[in-house]
């Protein structure tokens, strides 16, 4: 979903405000309600196995977005709860109404039903160049939109599998399980001389992958192979 | 109330009021189930875990390297596991390489490892700007690296969750593990900072 969460990268924000080690982190919360947010959340998806978090990500990003940059944190984890809760049937939107005695306000429908995981996708290698499939998904999806169509190298791939988010993210619980690969991008790839030097790994899914077309790129398995046969020579 | 865009709206506050009340009023908060949750998240999941898992790794090889081969397992040693914390993988930093941890589409964290999310990871500012310009966010937030050092930023956005593995400063040599422990802030942690001897 191309929402306004999808926040890595874009420009106009001003200064984070911290300066290194200038907080104790005691108390965590720092209003009485704030535990609820989380809390109430494991309810529903911990306890009562209602619903994913995958779908409470989901949730909060349907949440119409001049709502969503106006609204704190854990309101949004309130908001994305509520609406999870109403839509399994548990609540209504009328009881949440005469409990806050104004319009409680839910995140927007989903203007999706999610997919299935893609079928083809192959398994990757630490060192292979791969690229994320340049896909616009409605639904839930778990790629930022920075690197979509971009080529990176494969740093690890997971020793365990998880349900594929577009599935599961809408509800799917038959949604397929698949490895996730931790893919390294240079930064100037992504954004030029915007960017500073460096790197970013992103943490994708199997099926928002394929081999990269161009594999003359050297691999970190090639370079390390040349080096030795160079040494060799 | 507020009035925002002509129409009332409630405070977050009131929001999570009525959320409660309305699970309440139909018998769904199971006995002690939001008091143990709130424990966790206020005393369990702390950084000070991640402290010790980091000096135990400064000071025994063996451990390291578990650590950096199976983070999750060596975590688990400590009982450091659990909710948005059950595949963990360390990220190791080198005088030229310096690990930050993000998650620009929300707030992904391993939450015993590290603690919750600060509200300024949180934040649009962190989320957005990270990414693009590692070095000099940093650099805003009091960590100017030197112009040899890398900046590798990992975004958390599946079900990985990272901790950084700081490199050990000079100066700490035959430090007992709980000393060791205190350079390990949670900002060390999350890769926003580099320890610090006084």
């Amino acid at each position: 979903m191309d929402g306004i969460h999808d926040l890595g990268g874009t420009q106009g924000f001003g200064e984070v405000s911290h300066k290194i080690n200038s907080l104790k982190y005691k108390p965590v919360f720092h209003q009485e309600w704030e535990h609820l947010a989380y809390g109430l959340l494991f309810v529903g998806a911990g306890h009562m196995e209602l619903f994913s978090v995958d779908e409470i990500r989901h949730a909060i990003e349907r949440i119409d977005t001049r709502s969503y940059f106006a609204s704190s944190y854990y309101d949004r984890v309130v908001i994305g709860t509520a609406t999870l809760f109403v839509e399994y049937g548990v609540i209504t939107q009328e009881e949440l109404d005469t409990l806050l005695g104004s319009e409680f306000l839910l995140a927007l429908p989903a203007k999706s039903g999610g997919r299935s995981g893609p079928v083809g996708s192959d398994q990757f290698e630490v060192g292979d160049q791969v690229t994320v499939r340049d896909e616009f998904i409605s639904g839930h999806i778990r790629v930022p939109a920075y690197v979509r169509g971009k080529s990176g190298v494969i740093l690890h791939r997971t020793t365990e599998k998880w349900p594929f988010p577009d599935a599961i993210g809408h509800g799917d619980r038959t949604a397929e399980l698949q490895s996730t690969y931790h893919v390294q991008f240079s930064a100037k790839d992504i954004w030029g001389s915007s960017a500073d030097e460096g790197f970013v790994v992103v943490d994708l899914f199997q099926g928002y992958l394929d081999m990269a077309p161009d594999q003359n790129v050297p691999t970190l398995t090639e370079l390390k192979a040349r080096i030795t046969e160079g040494a060799e020579a | 109330m507020n009035e925002t865009l002509g129409k009332p709206v409630a405070t977050a506050e009131q929001r999570a009021r009525a959320l409660h009340q309305a699970l309440k009023q139909k018998g769904l908060l199971p006995d002690g189930f939001l008091e143990g949750f709130t424990k966790s998240m206020e005393q369990d999941w702390d950084p000070a875990n991640g402290g010790r898992v980091v000096a135990r790794a400064w000071v025994d090889p063996v451990y390291r390297q578990l650590l950096l081969a199976d983070g999750t397992a060596a975590c688990e040693q400590f009982g450091y596991t659990g909710p948005q914390g059950e595949y963990i993988v360390a990220l190791e930093n080198t005088p030229t390489l310096q690990n930050v941890i993000v998650c620009s589409l929300c707030s992904c964290t391993n939450w015993p490892v590290l603690g919750l999310a600060p509200e300024w990871y949180k934040s649009f500012e962190y989320r957005a700007r990270l990414v693009r310009e590692g070095r000099t966010v940093l650099r805003e937030l009091g960590e100017d690296l030197p112009a040899d050092v890398t900046v590798r930023v990992w975004d958390t956005t599946a079900e990985t969750r990272y901790m950084v593995l700081p490199h050990r400063p000079d100066g700490t040599e035959g430090w007992s593990q709980e000393q060791l422990a205190s350079l390990v802030t949670k900002d060390v942690l999350i890769g926003i900072a580099r320890p610090r001897v006084a």
